[in-house]
């Protein structure tokens, strides 16, 4: 098996396993889970290494699995240069950020978190970005908003990382929606989530009715994503974050999650007035407000996210000009600001680490505390401004040239250059005070702590990033050239441009405009306290928070409006509701079918005995409802209801029903009388008499519905599907009765599923009445002292001879279940009953002392005999739950037959005595618990 | 009979939906009682009603009524089982931490 069949998958699924590591391995050191995490992004670089020569050499790497045929979702991955570059840029600027973050954090941060949130994300972003198929590729996106989500509020104590965390979320979570939308009608538009499809078919979209919407969609998702006007005001309330998540989110990763979508979909969605329009508005007017106001942030964080913005702003104006050329700038400029942007967060914070602020009205002068640290930023800084002989003037020049060349385009197109000199005269602006307000300008203000240099390996991620900064920006060709051209080819889907990355190309327009904004910017930074002061007094009041969170309260006090119109807090007014939908949908449904009401099928005659039988239900059934104050005496009238009916079951060929139905009627009783004990005797008299009207209305209304729908089937004939399972009972089940081969062989799985909800009600009750303790009552309703007899000898006595007679019987039931009625629920009803009987007569202590299984392991036996039946058939391949059967001979009793289905009904059997017994004797002990203080070894008033 | 068996199950639910909207929770569970038994008459109706012909192999037999409802309902009459103890607790519970039995937890009865 190669490693190009299947490595692609495990790249993205990876860091996803990681994090459980990680969290693990944090329990024991918390260094470990720093470790750990650096190991499975090494091993997940690994994985990638084999495939990443073929985008070099022209290949695309597609791994597809058919996961939903029906609705085109396929698991599939691709590898291609555009991917080969964000994976690596995530892996590589991943890891750095993974070695600065264990000398980042201290003591008291929960590493195991943290690093466990950190490989989530980079998992999710790998899935991103090697996604073959568009459905696939909006799950993971929509993981990266959930986790940014956990690692924006990772220091959950504080309440700005809470509400930028939720911002954040609120923000690109409703873009994934869109996203997703934008998704489908592609895939709808081109007739395949498959990107390889999709790449091939721009023709097809751009020409297409749907495209507008297609397009606004799309962006929606980007633009929130990548933090483009106007949704660009998440970014800087999500700098709450710890600095080593900010330098991996916001430089190589999240934002740029819609940077990527932006190439990835170049070829299909550009070239059209729409997309200039949208993409280039949006990028153009991202830059100017991101640069303008980084300048007067006075957080070092805070400048890094405006400048973030402002960047993300001219990658997506660069895309938004919709020319090769210009996607090679974009590109480059992806490359460049993941390396400046990174270092400089990371050296942010170690800043912030150092001194204890990032106030920078109070850092100043820090270059003699830190001559290291602050070399680093100067790189750094000097590259987002661009400076010669550095990377970021290399993109810079090419975005200059790219503006320049657009500015043919129209009549008014001549601004933008104009712009975007501006735009790269406040960058300078504010690169200059990144460096000169924290290293220079005189001394520090009052700081937390006395500034020095952070540790040895802190530095290293930094030191490496900004010597990548140097060596793209003075030998290009032999650095960043090669993986340039093949993300370019990736993006555009075709050959290559012509294109060149020398540092000189003569005294150009770019190259003026590179002057004009390195020195105007160092003269308006030069003059920026009279520009402070104009920013706050007019523009910094401009705060979207307020707006967003006008707006989200808005919104929740409408919803909260709606739900309260609904949802009044009653019980009793939800379930009259439900019930009157109810009726009035299924009397309304049937208004609408024209056919008569009833059928013509003959009707079975009426005999003395079962009309008899019925009128003794009806009474019973009326008097358990008028009598229904009286709390126990309607308690034994509804037996009777249930014993008619359990001899309708005799009548109309039911035998397991009758036994089922016979069995749960005692237990349900015996059940309810114990609960009964701790709940008043009486329900009080309703005084509303507009209620009892309107309920009895609509109880004979419902009463009413319910008759008239059985008689419409009842008269009418039917072709059963049951053929197959008589036809098929003994030859495929080895049973004759069918019932009993439906539950454990033709539908085994339904009734695995039955019997897991069973075991879960019978622990429910256990967890509830754990610690439960409620006032028992002395008397009666008649003010007369609970009988406090012993248990009565005569009972005790027969109850223990009947109790082996009683189990006996549930043996012959559940042995002959698969051949005549009975089966492993009644069989496991019987039994219930012969140890409740037991319980009862005897006492609790009496009985615990003699029957020492844990009905909890009673429950889990049975439930994994059940489960491991359907593993063996499996095993064996067949489906899951089949059943397989033998005749054996005994000698004596002749030829016997074996079923593989009694295993299962076995573990049936044993779920039902489990749950029914943990559910009875956890309800007589409760009356125990309740009765402390007069009980000894005569437990006297115990109920049961 | 078809009518009876119908009959049967209109009485079933008048009376256990009367019973569910009470405001006391003892009520409210023999109402879900009620409801069941309708239920499980109703669904075990749909594979129509015939008398003497139970689904146990018997070449003797005439024919076989339908297993499949019962089948069902077989397992549905245990689950309406486990829904109850799992509700009478639930008002057990309630009771010791709300200290009354009304379905809203309130203490002023059915004035309202």
């Amino acid at each position: 098996m190669n490693i190009l069949d299947f490595n692609l998958p495990l790249v993205a699924l990876l860091p996803f396993a990681g994090a459980l590591l990680a969290a693990y391995a944090a329990r024991f050191n918390r260094l470990a889970a720093a470790y750990t995490s650096g190991a499975v992004t090494l091993a997940t670089l690994g994985l990638l290494t084999p495939a990443l020569s073929l985008p070099f050499s022209g290949e695309t790497l597609i791994q597809s699995w058919t996961w939903i045929e029906s609705i085109g979702l396929h698991f599939a991955f691709r590898l291609d240069g555009l991917a080969l570059l964000f994976a690596l840029l995530i892996l590589v600027i991943g890891l750095l950020v993974i070695v600065y973050a264990r000398y980042y954090l201290n003591p008291k941060d929960c590493m195991g978190r943290f690093f466990a949130y950190l490989l989530m994300f980079m998992g999710s972003m790998l899935g991103i970005v090697l996604s073959e198929n568009l459905i696939q590729l909006v799950i993971f996106w929509e993981l990266t908003s959930i986790t940014s989500f956990l690692l924006i509020s990772y220091w959950q104590h504080r309440e700005d990382a809470r509400q930028g965390a939720r911002m954040a979320l609120a923000v690109t979570g409703a873009g994934g929606l869109a996203l997703l939308g934008g998704v489908l009608l592609l895939g709808h538009i081109v007739g395949s989530y498959q990107l390889s499809d999709v790449l091939a078919a721009g023709d097809v979209v751009r020409e297409h009715p749907l495209y507008l919407t297609t397009l606004g969609l799309i962006l929606l998702g980007v633009f929130t994503k990548s933090a483009q006007f106007p949704f660009h005001f998440w970014l800087p309330h999500a700098m709450a974050a710890p600095t080593p998540v900010s330098a991996y989110l916001h430089s190589a990763t999240m934002v740029k999650a819609g940077i990527f979508l932006l190439a990835r979909f170049f070829p299909v969605l550009s070239g059209t007035p729409e997309w200039s329009w949208l993409v280039g508005g949006a990028g153009l007017l991202t830059l100017l407000i991101g640069a303008y106001t980084a300048l007067f942030k006075h957080d070092l964080k805070g400048l890094l996210a405006y400048s973030t913005i402002s960047h993300l702003g001219l990658i997506t104006l660069l895309f938004g000009f919709g020319t090769q050329m210009a996607a090679v700038a974009a590109i480059f400029h992806i490359i460049n600001h993941a390396t400046f942007k990174a270092s400089l967060f990371m050296v942010a914070g170690i800043i912030d680490h150092e001194t204890g602020t990032r106030d920078m009205r109070k850092l100043n002068g820090l270059l003699k505390y830190m001559p290291h640290t602050a070399a680093l930023a100067i790189i750094a800084s000097a590259a987002m401004a661009g400076v010669p002989l550095l990377n970021g003037f290399l993109s810079k020049e090419m975005f200059f040239d790219q503006a320049v060349s657009a500015s043919h385009a129209s009549a008014s197109a001549w601004m933008i250059p104009v712009l975007v000199t501006i735009a790269g005269i406040f960058s300078v602006a504010y690169s200059i005070r990144f460096i000169h307000d924290v290293f220079f300008n005189g001394e520090p203000i009052d700081l937390p702590k006395t500034p020095h240099e952070p540790p040895r390996f802190m530095k290293v991620p930094v030191d490496l990033l900004v010597i990548a900064c140097l060596a793209v920006g003075i030998v290009p060709i032999y650095t960043v050239a090669p993986l340039l051209d093949v993300a370019v080819t990736g993006t555009l889907q075709s050959t290559l441009p012509q294109y060149s990355l020398a540092l000189w190309h003569g005294f150009t327009t770019p190259l003026m405009m590179s002057l004009i904004a390195l020195s105007v910017g160092a003269l308006v930074y030069y003059r920026r306290h009279s520009l402070f002061a104009f920013h706050e007094r007019f523009i910094a009041q401009i705060d979207a928070r307020r707006y967003f969170n006008a707006l989200l309260e808005a919104l929740i006090s409408v919803t909260l409006k709606i739900t309260r119109s609904f949802d009044k807090g009653s019980y009793q007014h939800a379930a009259f509701w439900v019930i009157l939908a109810s009726v009035v949908m299924g009397v309304g449904g049937f208004m609408t079918v024209s056919a008569p009401l009833f059928g013509e099928r003959a009707l079975l005659p009426v005999d003395a005995v079962s009309l008899l039988a019925g009128l003794t239900l009806v009474i019973a059934a009326v008097l358990t409802v008028a009598w229904h104050r009286r709390r126990a005496v309607s308690l034994i009238i509804i037996g009777v209801v249930g014993l008619v009916v359990s001899l309708a079951f005799v009548k109309f060929s039911a035998p397991d029903l009758a036994l089922t139905q016979l069995s749960v009627e005692v237990v349900t009783i015996v059940l309810l009388l114990l609960a009964l004990y701790f709940l008043p005797q009486t329900t009080p008299q309703e005084t509303d008499r507009l209620r009892l009207g309107r309920d009895a209305l609509l109880a004979i209304v419902s009463g009413v519905a319910m008759t008239l729908l059985t008689l419409m089937v009842l008269t009418r004939d039917f072709a059963p599907i049951s053929h197959y399972f008589i036809e098929n009972s003994v030859p495929g089940g080895g049973g004759s009765n069918v019932v009993n081969v439906i539950l454990v062989d033709f539908r085994g799985f339904d009734t695995l599923g039955e019997i897991v909800v069973l075991a879960l009600a019978g622990l429910g009750v256990f967890a509830m009445l754990q610690g439960l303790k409620l006032p028992a009552p002395t008397h009666n309703q008649e003010g007369l002292a609970w009988n406090s007899d012993n248990h009565p000898p005569i009972m005790q006595t027969l109850t223990r001879l009947l109790l082996p007679l009683m189990l006996l019987v549930a043996v012959f039931i559940f042995l002959r279940g698969h051949n005549l009625p009975g089966g492993g629920f009644i069989a496991g009803l019987i039994a219930s009953v012969a140890l409740i009987v037991q319980y009862l007569a005897n006492g609790i202590d009496w009985t615990k002392k003699r029957l020492k299984i844990d009905m909890h392991w009673a429950i889990g036996f049975g439930l994994l005999i059940a489960i491991s039946t359907g593993l063996v058939s499996i095993g064996l391949g067949y489906p899951f739950l089949t059943s397989a059967f033998t005749h054996l001979h005994w000698p004596v009793v002749g030829e016997f037959e074996v079923a593989s289905a009694i295993a299962f009904d076995l573990g049936v059997f044993l779920v039902v005595v489990g749950a029914t017994v943990l559910s009875l004797v956890q309800l007589g002990k409760l009356s125990k618990a309740s009765h402390p203080a007069e009980h000894s070894t005569d437990s006297s008033a115990e109920k049961i | 009979m078809e009518i009876l068996i119908a009959a049967i199950i209109g009485i079933l639910t008048a009376t256990g939906v009367f019973l569910t909207l009470r405001g006391h929770t003892f009520p409210v569970v023999l109402g879900l009682t009620l409801l069941a038994y309708a239920v499980n008459v109703f669904l075990f109706a749909m594979g129509r009603l015939t008398s003497g012909l139970p689904a146990v192999i018997n070449p003797a037999q005439g024919g076989y009524t339908d297993p499949l409802p019962q089948a069902l309902v077989l397992t549905a009459i245990v689950i309406a089982f486990g829904m109850t103890a799992f509700l009478i607790v639930l008002a057990l519970k309630a009771r010791g931490e709300l200290g009354n039995d009304h379905v809203d937890g309130r203490t002023d009865g059915d004035l309202k």
